[in-house]
């Protein structure tokens, strides 16, 4: 696009940046008077002009629809969110007033989104590892691939079905409230937190892999030039390379985990409050139920039982929040790892 | 002033043209010291003595090197010495870097390599040897300087630590990386910053930087691997100065596409073309009398 004219050092003497009299001395561009330095739409064909407007009309339509979103959930949620709804627990009350805020709530989609990334981003890196530097069957290894892609193509109400049918089963009772006859519940932030792994799992595998990918062959052969092996390669070396990698991938699967309804529902009771299970401090809690942001929600707004819009409206508005603050946490944790050594640049750029 | 319609310039490399800037002196009038290149580094990189050659440290013999059934390098016989730099030269495509990498046994990593030929190191057959500890004692730098991600200290240190189940802590090691640094001539610029990330080091301070990384486990023998390809004339004088120094107690191996450069560092000098050793002699030999014809016509430059 600025290319329009050839200018090259041996133009400099008898017409120099500057120099011109007629340009003005507005840089670059200014050689002649009239030249613009966007190229005219006046030679384009039609069905080109029809389409360029289109992808601008896109681009913007697009950014107002976010905006909108956001814009709108922050002036319902202002309207709403009183401080005291972020530090009361929920009752299940008609009358509004009484019924409490939503602690509960914002705790639950903390506890499930630790559990759901902390099962996920070890299997995700571990399978990563495997597919990019071992990959041995390399039958094998696309199967592996595409057993990702099912899991991340497998709609979130049926791995929330599929996790009660399998939790509720008796090897899994320590994961959850078992009733006098020995019949499992399944729900529990244990069951649901490893339900959700797998909507995690395949954005922190495919970060990884891309990073692994992306390293140069040469700097695993520096590596073993040194005389390390394979497993000190990836120790060392290539895991320390993905760091921003696997934070940008456990960022994208957490915000997914937050936001995620089904499984809630479904496997983790969505009881209004915490809703204890045994006596071991700390693992009581993951084994039993309770609500996230999402699952308050979906039962105050006009759909649900609670039927208490505001309520919906400000719990709306602190799951946003919530969601991007944990981006820049994350992405925060990513740049400090990036100190280290990283600082985003491409190993041996060359390659 | 200025004509609208003025047509790009265009630069032609004119094949027979006649010298434009002052005519070189004859090659190799001044033995050592020829510099009628225009190379940037090459004024001030003075040819060092030459010492006696030292022991044999490597010796291959009818070495070959296939990838599948096509076969990179053809029966090459050659011998590298303690305190001599052999450089290898050829056209692209020609075998120098597989020849390079079979001596560390990096080619097994590519699939399809298979490899005839013996190589010995002091005596013993590379594939006697764990090829971890092969690699200790024949160790590489690559074309792309490539530091890990991790501290300056890291990079050497990574190195030195042995595959152990202990590491050895930064008390022990803290000495030989000095060390190692100083050989490579990094420590004055990087002493009081050993903990910054590498990657934040020039691109010639990283290069020396894997330069440390590889002769800190004190190797025999050390392969570069084309190590100023990617490098400014100004780093490529400091690392061709560090490379006459290393000489001293190693055995140098060194893959160039500049013959400029292959002059300036090699004491030995072999000619590949097409997986064939072509010749093999003195610097001086292969630049000023090059017995073969193929070899005349790529120093001359008529290929390449």
């Amino acid at each position: 696009m600025a290319v329009t004219h050839p200018r090259t050092l041996d133009d400099l003497p008898h017409g120099g940046f500057g120099m011109d009299p007629a340009g003005g001395g507005r840089g670059p561009g200014s050689r002649t008077p009239k030249r613009k330095r966007h190229e005219s739409m006046s030679t384009w064909r039609w069905g080109d002009r029809i389409a360029y407007v289109m992808c601008w009309g896109a681009g913007l339509m697009l950014c107002a629809i976010a905006f909108a979103i956001v814009g709108y959930m922050a002036y319902r949620g202002v309207q709403y969110l009183k401080p005291e709804l972020l530090w009361s627990h929920p009752s299940g009350e008609v009358d509004q007033s009484k019924s409490g805020g939503f602690l509960d709530p914002i705790l639950g989609t903390m506890i499930l989104t630790i559990v759901g990334i902390a099962i996920a981003t070890p299997l995700a890196v571990a399978a990563a590892i495997w597919v990019v530097e071992y990959g041995r069957p390399a039958p094998l290894a696309r199967a592996v691939e595409s057993g990702i892609e099912v899991v991340a193509g497998t709609p979130d109400i049926v791995l929330a079905i599929f996790g009660l049918a399998l939790f509720q089963h008796g090897l899994f009772g320590w994961m959850s409230f078992t009733a006098e006859g020995g019949a499992v519940f399944g729900r529990s932030f244990l069951t649901a937190g490893a339900m959700m792994s797998l909507i995690a799992l395949p954005m922190v595998f495919g970060a990884t892999r891309e990073g692994l990918q992306s390293v140069p062959r040469h700097v695993r052969e520096a590596s073993y030039g040194l005389g390390k092996t394979k497993i000190a390669t990836i120790r060392r070396v290539l895991l320390p390379a993905v760091r921003p990698n696997i934070s940008t991938g456990a960022a994208l699967g957490m915000g997914r985990i937050a936001g995620d309804t089904a499984i809630v529902v479904i496997l983790l009771g969505a009881t209004l409050r915490l809703e204890s299970e045994g006596s071991i401090p700390g693992l009581d809690v993951l084994k039993g139920t309770g609500s996230t942001l999402t699952s308050y929600v979906y039962n105050n707004s006009p759909a649900g039982e609670g039927a208490a819009p505001e309520k919906a409206y400000a719990a709306a508005f602190v799951l946003l929040l919530l969601v991007v603050a944990l981006n820049f946490a994350v992405d925060l944790i990513a740049r400090r790892g990036a100190k280290t050594g990283l600082e985003g640049t491409r190993l041996g750029a060359g390659r | 002033m200025i004509t609208e319609e003025q047509p790009p310039p265009i630069r032609k490399i004119v094949v027979d043209a006649p010298p434009t800037v002052a005519p070189a002196p004859p090659a190799g009038a001044n033995g050592h010291g020829s510099n009628g290149y225009t190379s940037a580094g090459a004024a001030s990189v003075a040819r060092h003595d030459r010492g006696e050659p030292g022991p044999e440290r490597m010796a291959l013999q009818a070495l070959s090197v296939f990838y599948g059934d096509n076969e990179a390098v053809k029966q090459v016989s050659l011998s590298i010495r303690l305190g001599e730099v052999l450089a290898l030269i050829g056209p692209s495509g020609c075998g120098k870097t597989t020849l390079l990498r079979t001596l560390n046994r990096l080619t097994e990593l590519t699939p399809g390599a298979s490899r005839g030929g013996t190589i010995l190191l002091d005596g013993t057959d590379v594939d006697d040897l764990e090829v971890t500890t092969l690699r200790r004692r024949v160790s590489m730098v690559f074309q792309q300087p490539n530091p890990f991600p991790m501290s300056i200290f890291d990079n050497v240190a990574y190195a030195l630590r042995e595959q152990a189940r202990k590491r050895p802590g930064r008390g022990v090691v803290e000495p030989l990386v000095e060390d190692a640094l100083r050989r490579a001539g990094l420590w004055d610029e990087v002493k009081d910053k050993l903990d910054a990330p590498a990657l934040r080091l020039s691109g010639g301070q990283q290069q020396r930087l894997c330069i440390a990384r590889a002769i800190a486990t004190r190797p025999e023998v050390l392969l570069m691997d084309e190590p100023c390809s990617a490098l400014d004339p100004r780093s490529t004088q400091v690392i061709e100065q560090l490379i006459g120094d290393l000489r001293k107690d190693l055995a140098i191996v060194i893959v160039t596409h500049n013959m400029q450069q292959a002059r300036r560092v090699g004491d030995k000098v072999a000619f590949m073309y097409l997986g064939d050793l072509v010749e093999y002699g003195d610097a001086e030999q292969i630049f000023d009398a090059p017995q073969a014809q193929r070899t005349r016509d790529y120093v001359r430059g008529a290929f390449g």
